[in-house]
């Protein structure tokens, strides 16, 4: 394959608007091969427009994207050969059997027929599925159909595999399930993924992230020296009068607090060995403190000046995005 | 590679560039689930049973008692209508497949098929041909049922139907599939299914003979693309009967432009041209959704 040395993904300048709504307003990024690389961003953000740039579903209004060596406008079926794809939404046939659909994905690409066979049980057993195939998927779990997308996608060897939002209304035990074949893959399969996520704790599982908001790139770099680039502690107290407790915190001490889901938080280096001073100087009852290290959540509030969630909840054009790229 | 150890025992499989084999492998993996779908679907197999055998059976039987007077004397009514139902059975059909698009995309499957690295083209003719596939079978029943109102078993009539129906399937599929492709849920699709189907069988001849129609219905009748695929399937039934000259003359008069009768030829051709101009359609329909 001479395409491994250039990088999986390579975008320049690249753009979406629908209509007077800039969805993705020029961004530039690489993806290199062998990568975990998240994209990380509240719903409407412009992840999901992003991918479906890329995955050749959705025109770019302007700049330009490659994907495995291969222009995602010009060179469109080279890229659909080269890519996998997990949806958001399933794309099963709950009337077929799972080993049913995997036949028809392997006709459609074109998988050579002497390996459809071995190629079918290799991707299923990988998802623990290969004793369900005669069943058909509509008896199957939320949980049991990701499995299989994601066999599917990797059926005909793509060099580079998208899942958007691959977790996304599973449970945890499922969530976790799933980041073990993901991570079982990039040993097994040699190849690169690309995915979306909103759940900050599975960023962490990620090579490089990049942090998308409102449509443009904020950060890309590992969850590591994202983190470490935030460099102080969070702290969240509960008081009896978190308006006081604001005024107070930047009167007495200079720090801007304010109140994210509810709490007052703030941030402050060495955060453990400032807690004696807070409760000395504040002159307000406190109930409770909270200390923690910096999270990846709190890598997207520096960068952003928003928590994921308050994102979200301000996002109200994010259905209305979703309807869009799905077509 | 610079990338991973691949595991021992792994596939890769290396999926070659675009071919004309792998475009003919498409359209019949698109085809071979149509026909895995109509298999799995009973219930769908008899609920497109029951319309024709109402018509058949009860009100065929019913009007019966009416019609068979006149110069149609001694031909059954059922006998008559016969060829239409066939129609019927086989137009319904093929609409149900066409509607399974909009199914497809209702429950993602579609999104499956559009970013698979194959033409547009080879989605579209798979679904043609198995809509047209699935509807034939369906006619089968009825060509089976042919016995019980007075027609002949006999093989070249029931090949002939068989072509028939198949090219008559495949252009209503393909009809049906250019709707559909624009669709986005299942009830507008049924809703201008029903305002389609209904005027179509009422004004191709299925139900009652060309002629003597009023001028402005023989008009109608004329320009409703469905007569030109009903009429073959009735002069092949009646080709197969002996009725007086009279009783031919009125239940199976043919088509007639400026007082030619149009041959069956020109009539399979026509609609064998409106079959490969929907699929174009259809196909044209599918691309501007990218």
């Amino acid at each position: 394959m001479t395409t491994t040395e250039a990088p999986a993904v390579a975008v320049r300048g690249l753009r979406k608007s629908y209509g007077d709504f800039e969805a993705v307003q020029g961004i530039d990024f690489e993806v290199r091969p062998g990568e975990v690389f998240g994209f990380l961003g509240p719903n409407g953000a412009g992840k999901t427009t992003t991918i479906s740039m890329l995955c050749t579903l959705t025109r770019p209004s302007g700049g330009s994207a490659s994907v495995a060596g291969h222009d995602v406008v010009k060179e469109r079926d080279e890229v659909r050969r080269n890519i996998g794809l997990v949806f958001q939404d399933p794309t099963l046939d709950g009337y077929l059997t799972a080993e049913q659909n995997l036949r028809f994905h392997a006709e459609l690409y074109g998988v050579p027929r002497e390996a459809v066979a071995e190629r079918i049980r290799q991707v299923m057993e990988m998802v623990a599925l290969w004793d369900r195939r005669d069943a058909k998927v509509n008896t199957f779990s939320g949980g049991m159909k990701r499995r299989l997308e994601i066999a599917r996608g990797l059926l005909h060897s793509p060099r580079v595999l998208f899942l958007d939002e691959p977790t996304v209304g599973l449970d945890p035990q499922t969530r976790s399930a799933i980041w073990g074949y993901i991570n079982r893959l990039r040993h097994s399969e040699d190849i690169t993924i690309f995915m979306t996520t909103h759940y900050m704790d599975e960023a962490e599982y990620c090579d490089r992230i990049a942090i998308i908001d409102h449509g443009q790139i904020v950060v890309i770099d590992s969850p590591e020296a994202l983190k470490a680039s935030v460099g102080e502690d969070r702290v969240q107290i509960h008081t009896a009068d978190d308006e006081r407790a604001i005024t107070a915190l930047k009167e007495r001490f200079g720090l801007d607090a304010a109140l994210r889901e509810g709490v007052v938080t703030f941030a402050v280096p060495a955060g453990e060995a400032f807690v004696p001073r807070l409760f000395a100087e504040l002159g307000l009852p406190i109930s409770s403190v909270s200390v923690s290290r910096p999270s990846l959540d709190d890598v997207f509030m520096n960068y952003t000046g928003s928590t994921i969630r308050d994102a979200e909840g301000e996002s109200g054009s994010s259905a209305w995005m979703r309807a869009m790229a799905r077509r | 590679m610079t990338t991973g150890v691949t595991a021992p025992g792994v596939v890769r499989v290396h999926v070659p560039g675009r071919s004309v084999r792998h475009d003919l492998r498409a359209i019949k993996i698109v085809l071979h689930r149509e026909m895995l779908r109509f298999l799995n679907d009973r219930t769908r197999m008899v609920s497109t049973l029951v319309q024709p055998a109402l018509w058949l059976f009860v009100l065929g039987t019913g009007l019966g008692t009416l019609v068979s007077r006149g110069p149609a004397e001694g031909v059954d009514f059922r006998t008559f209508i016969y060829p239409g139902v066939i129609a019927m059975t086989v137009v319904t059909t093929a609409m149900f497949s066409a509607g399974s698009i909009v199914w497809d995309r209702e429950f993602g499957f579609l999104r499956e098929m559009l970013v698979a690295p194959v033409g547009r083209a080879s989605i579209v003719i798979g679904k043609c041909l198995g809509g047209g596939i699935v509807a034939t079978v369906q006619g089968v029943i009825i060509l089976a049922l042919a016995g019980l109102v007075h027609v002949p078993y006999s093989p070249t009539l029931i090949l002939t139907l068989l072509g028939e129906m198949f090219l008559a399937s495949v252009t209503i599929t393909a009809f049906g599939v250019s709707i559909a492709a624009r669709m986005k849920n299942m009830q507008s699709f049924f809703g201008i299914m029903q305002m389609a189907i209904m005027p179509m069988i009422f004004l191709s001849g299925a139900m009652f003979p060309l002629a003597g129609l009023p001028g402005w219905l023989a008009f109608l009748t004329k320009i409703n693309p469905l007569t030109y695929a009903v009429d073959p399937m009735r002069h092949a039934v009646f080709g197969h009967l002996s009725v007086s000259p009279a009783a031919m003359e009125a239940l199976n008069p043919g088509v007639h432009w400026f007082g030619w009768r149009v041959s069956t030829g020109v009539e399979l051709a026509l609609v064998a041209l409106m079959g490969l101009a929907l699929l174009g359609l259809a196909i044209a329909q599918f691309r501007r959704t990218d």
